[in-house]
């Protein structure tokens, strides 16, 4: 058997975990360390097999890696991995930000760090997991590790805001049951859609691919209501409007590491899920939704934008950013053809590692100066460069700068949904958002770094240390990703290819029928 | 006609342990009874191995009065697993509430012969004898604490509408035996083919069955007993009582309605999705503002209940393996959770949840074991509480309860809220009190159990489902 490469990578930060437990508690650099090295470990394996894959596996696409193993014979459980074009860069992702994360700056973790660091590394287990699993049930599995593990960090490690009236038990809560609830509808669904397979194959079965195969057969009714369900389970993960005031309320709470992972990987599970399960086994559902999830999508990039232009807290800013920024990926997926999905998948993969440096460099200045009350802050260019700078890179990246890394799947993005007459309308108002979104940044930076120096923030202490590696890990994604968007680009492209091909199958299907969706 | 008795070992040996512990507790002095407790378990752990070599006999005796078959062995085995984690887990407890200490393990094992016969029980003589045996002896054990009024209260209380129920229940009987003309549960499906029309009567007599055995698994509109009864009684026996007396309700449901009335599935399945329903959705949301663990977990058992019956409305086997593999895992689930409000009682005296505050420094295993068994309660994966839901939905999906899997997950979801808010009160609060919590050996063999169990059970199902979908063919050969 080959070197089973994705169990190892899913490993390291449990086999860490595990380690840390039996460290003793005072000994917080030691377990720091350890949770440093096995995400490290992880996140070079990933990079070495996303190589291998853009070298090798690029042509001819498909599952790579792949691992089988029966687990629960009767439900048809098979704990099964792999990765194609669309898993892989899901993964690099998770690695980048987790390995990161590590190394941000979260001040209220000093205290009971030694939890925090195992929570940390399970929770990044679990998102790492729902990205390689081909199996419907190991996905969920490995997804609802991830709720629990959020709760707790939130409501021991987070903070109030000062803006709102919003307590981190209150933030903690309002995230876990809109997760759960989402949760609750795509489990009945899965459930509903693993019944009807097994009754059509006679043999039950949870694996992706085979489930992808029976879809024509399942007729349109089924397809529209599970893919509804599925689709709001999902969406509510992706913080589509109107079930997204979760979001910020949950980064604002969360502690710093907490939030880079949601805002970065977290939400793209939702993305993700839509794609791989949603539109690839239910491809006539997905038709179905595409115009109602469209017009969603505008509300998110123009009403979270509108937002986000009053909000006075940091973290608020990037949180509300963040719903924008899922518009314009839900208006990719909502577009249903090959541009538009590479442009959407390549953009959850830009805001992934934009927002994680955007909430590091927010977390940075949090825990040096203990504010993130906008008004309270200014001029910190001048005690803080490094710092700043990295704020900066976010910013750009987030406002959609040529030469960072989102920059070529937003465009990407609009160019597939302009592709669909219907969508022109909804697109044209979506790009505002662009312009709302480099307002809100840009003034955001000018207030918080620029302008006159301050004298009260003197003493705070500039990056140094292991705060560099998030820093220099993420602008150098941000920046090669940029430089060289084919890296990313072709990858996403050889992933979409065979869910695309699904979706001109089933229009073709339904045109044929005279349908009317 | 040869009678062979052996097939009768596993209760011929409990009622003799029973009788064994009895005689015991007369002729040995006071101070040296303590023993008991651990003579209770180790009887019982060794009937529980007997009676795997009883898989697989599936044979009936008595003309179809008593039923050895694969699925009531598997409810035998529960109950045993559930009072060998009792006893060993009220050894000391039962020490420190009252001065009987040797009454409290005669009647639990009395309780569990009652349940064992329940499960096999053929005919409706045998069921309605099984079924008072068991109750008879948890009306005793419920006012087990002759000093303390809410245990007393607590035990008339279960007493006053135990007989009632037990009352309507045996009204539904005499019904269905008036117009089938027959006691044996086999026959009356028999019967009741060969009939034209629906009898009225015999639909009054469905319905008292539903209301009177609805009782016993405390489902809503018949829990009110629950909370209270349960807050009353010797945690102990809260814990025996959540899972023995309504597992065994749910084998005597299940051997009922799926082999006696499989013609008017139709009528009582709707009941049944109804009560579901009803219990999942009033269960959880009136154990949200809960401030005593007691009462919260009475209610999030009545919630139970209700996921439970999801595979009574099935009335398939993978409905009935959803209700054997379930009942099973809610066993350990439900006893870990009782077992440290046991303890933590037995320490502080105290059962409310705002006291719990800070459990996590005074006692680490007994907060990890709560959360644990409450968050499997809840449905989180990893856990077993996950892929039992999962068995008992998958069940019913599609057999167009759509809407009840999703109201049973949307509630699931729901109870994580109540859930959670006592695991964050145990991690996140300082303690008032920093004197760490002594757990003793047998309540610590026990938490360590139900602990890794629960979490075994929820990364590997497999074996227990194995023997659960044995369990279940029983009925559908």
């Amino acid at each position: 058997m080959d070197f089973p490469v994705l169990t190892v990578i899913l490993l390291a930060p449990v086999v860490g975990a595990l380690i840390s437990v039996f460290i003793p508690k005072e000994e917080s650099r030691i377990i720091k360390a350890v949770a440093g090295i096995s995400t490290f470990i992880s996140l070079a394996l990933t990079i070495v097999i996303y190589f291998v894959y853009y070298t090798q596996h690029l042509d001819t696409g498909g599952m790579a890696f792949t691992e089988d193993i029966p687990w629960v014979s009767d439900l048809g459980v098979v704990y099964s991995l792999g990765v194609d074009g669309f898993s892989l860069p899901m993964l690099l992702l998770t690695n980048v930000i987790g390995f990161t994360a590590v190394f941000s700056r979260s001040w209220s973790v000093e205290k009971r760090a030694k939890e925090f660091y195992i929570l940390l590394m399970i929770l990044i287990v679990g998102v790492m997991g729902t990205f390689v699993a081909r199996d419907l049930f190991i996905f969920f599995l490995f997804y609802e590790v991830v709720v629990i593990p959020i709760y707790i960090m939130v409501i021991i490690w987070g903070s109030g805001s000062k803006t709102k009236d919003v307590t981190k038990e209150y933030a903690g809560m309002k995230l876990t049951i809109y997760l759960l609830v989402g949760s609750a509808f795509l489990l009945a669904a899965m459930i509903w859609l693993y019944m009807e397979a097994a009754e059509m194959r006679g043999l039950p079965t949870f694996d992706i691919a085979t489930l992808a195969s029976l879809s024509s057969q399942f007729d349109q009714q089924f397809q529209i209501i599970v893919f509804g369900m599925m689709g709001f389970g999902f969406t509510v993960l992706l913080s589509m409007f109107p079930f997204h005031s979760w979001s910020p309320d949950g980064y604002a709470g969360a502690p710093t590491a907490v939030s880079m992972i949601h805002a970065g990987v977290l939400k793209k599970i939702g993305g993700y899920g839509l794609i791989r399960i949603g539109f690839f086994i239910l491809p006539l559902g997905a038709k179905f939704w595409a115009p109602l999830i469209a017009i969603l999508a505008v509300g998110n990039v123009v009403y979270a934008a509108l937002i986000c232009l009053a909000q006075k807290d940091m973290k608020y800013v990037v949180g509300y950013s963040s719903v924008s920024h899922m518009g314009f990926v839900l208006i990719g997926f909502a577009s249903l053809n090959i541009i538009g999905l590479n442009g959407a998948v390549a953009n959850m993969f830009a805001h992934g590692v934009m927002s994680a440096l955007f909430f590091s460099m927010v977390g940075y200045i949090y825990g040096a100066t203990k504010t993130r009350y906008i008004p309270d802050l200014g001029g910190l260019a001048h005690q803080m460069p490094v710092a700043a700078a990295g704020f900066v890179v976010a910013a750009m990246a987030s406002a959609g700068l040529p030469g960072l890394v989102s920059f070529v799947p937003e465009f990407t993005t609009f160019v597939g949904a302009f592709k669909e007459a219907s969508l022109r309308i909804p697109a044209i108002i979506a790009l505002t958002g662009v312009v709302l979104g480099a307002v809100y940044v840009l003034r955001m930076v000018a207030n918080v770094l620029f302008g006159p120096r301050k004298e009260e923030w003197d003493h705070v202490e500039d990056i140094r240390g292991s705060y560099w590696i998030p820093v220099v890990v993420l602008i150098a994604f941000i920046v090669t990703f940029g430089v060289f968007p084919s890296l990313l680009m072709d990858m996403v492209n050889s992933g979409m290819q065979p869910i695309a091909a699904k979706l001109v199958d089933a229009a073709r299907v339904a045109s044929q029928m005279g349908g009317n969706i | 006609m040869e009678i062979n008795y052996s097939l009768l070992t596993i209760e011929i040996a409990t009622a003799l342990l029973a009788l064994v512990v009895l005689v015991i507790g007369l002729v040995v002095p006071r101070e040296q009874r303590y023993g008991l407790g651990y003579l209770v378990t180790i009887g019982l752990a060794g009937i529980l191995l007997v009676s795997f070599g009883f898989y697989g006999i599936n044979s009936s005796l008595f003309e179809g009065m008593y039923i050895v078959d694969d699925f009531s062995v598997f409810f035998k085995q529960l109950f045993l697993v559930a009072a060998i984690l009792v006893s060993l887990a009220a050894t000391l407890y039962v020490r420190k509430i009252s001065a009987n200490y040797g009454e409290f393990f005669i009647m639990l094992v009395f309780a569990t012969l009652g349940m064992m016969i329940l499960s096999s029980a053929g005919d409706f003589i045998t069921l309605y004898l099984a079924l008072e045996t068991m109750t008879i002896t948890f009306y005793i054990l419920t006012g087990y604490q002759k000093t303390e009024s809410k245990s007393v209260e607590a035990g008339v209380k279960y007493l006053l509408l135990g007989a009632m129920s037990s009352g309507i229940l045996l009204y539904g009987l005499s019904l269905v035996y008036g117009m089938t003309g027959t006691i044996v549960i086999a026959d009356v499906a028999v019967k009741i083919s060969e009939m034209s029309a629906m009898p009225p009567a015999l639909i009054v007599g469905i319905v008292f069955l539903v209301a009177g055995l609805g009782f016993k698994i405390s489902a809503v509109p018949f829990q009110m007993w629950s909370p209270d009864v349960y807050e009353g009684a010797p945690t102990p026996v809260t814990a025996f009582l959540a899972v023995g007396s309504k597992a065994a309700a749910f084998a005597a449901i299940v051997r009922l309605f799926i082999v006696a009335f499989p013609a008017y599935g139709a009528q009582w399945k709707v009941l049944f999705a109804a009560l579901a329903a009803l219990t999942i959705i009033i269960g959880n949301l009136v154990a949200i503002p809960q401030t005593n663990i007691k009462r919260m977990l009475a209610y999030s058992s009545i919630a139970q209940a209700g996921y439970i019956l999801t595979g009574v409305v099935a009335a398939n086997a993978a409905g009935v393996k959803g209700v054997a593999f379930y009942a099973m895992l809610y066993v350990f689930a439900t006893i870990g959770a009782f077992t440290v409000v046991m303890n933590f009682s037995a320490n502080t005296g105290s059962d409310e949840i705002k006291d719990y505050a800070g459990l996590a420094q005074r006692s680490p295993l007994m907060a990890a074991v709560l959360t644990v068994c409450l968050l499997s309660m809840a449905g989180i994966p990893p856990l077993a509480g996950f892929a039992g839901k999962f068995y008992l939905f998958s069940s019913i999906v599609n057999q167009g309860y759509l809407w009840l899997v999703v109201i049973g997950l949307l509630m699931s979801m729901a109870s994580v809220y109540y859930y959670l808010s006592v695991a964050k009160v145990m991690y996140m609060a300082e303690p008032t009190d920093n004197t760490p919590i002594t757990v003793p050996v047998g309540a610590k063999a026990t938490l360590l159990m139900t602990m890794i169990i629960t979490v075994f059970l929820g990364i590997y199902p497999e074996p227990l489902s194995v023997l659960a979908n044995i369990a279940a063919k029983a009925l559908f050969f």
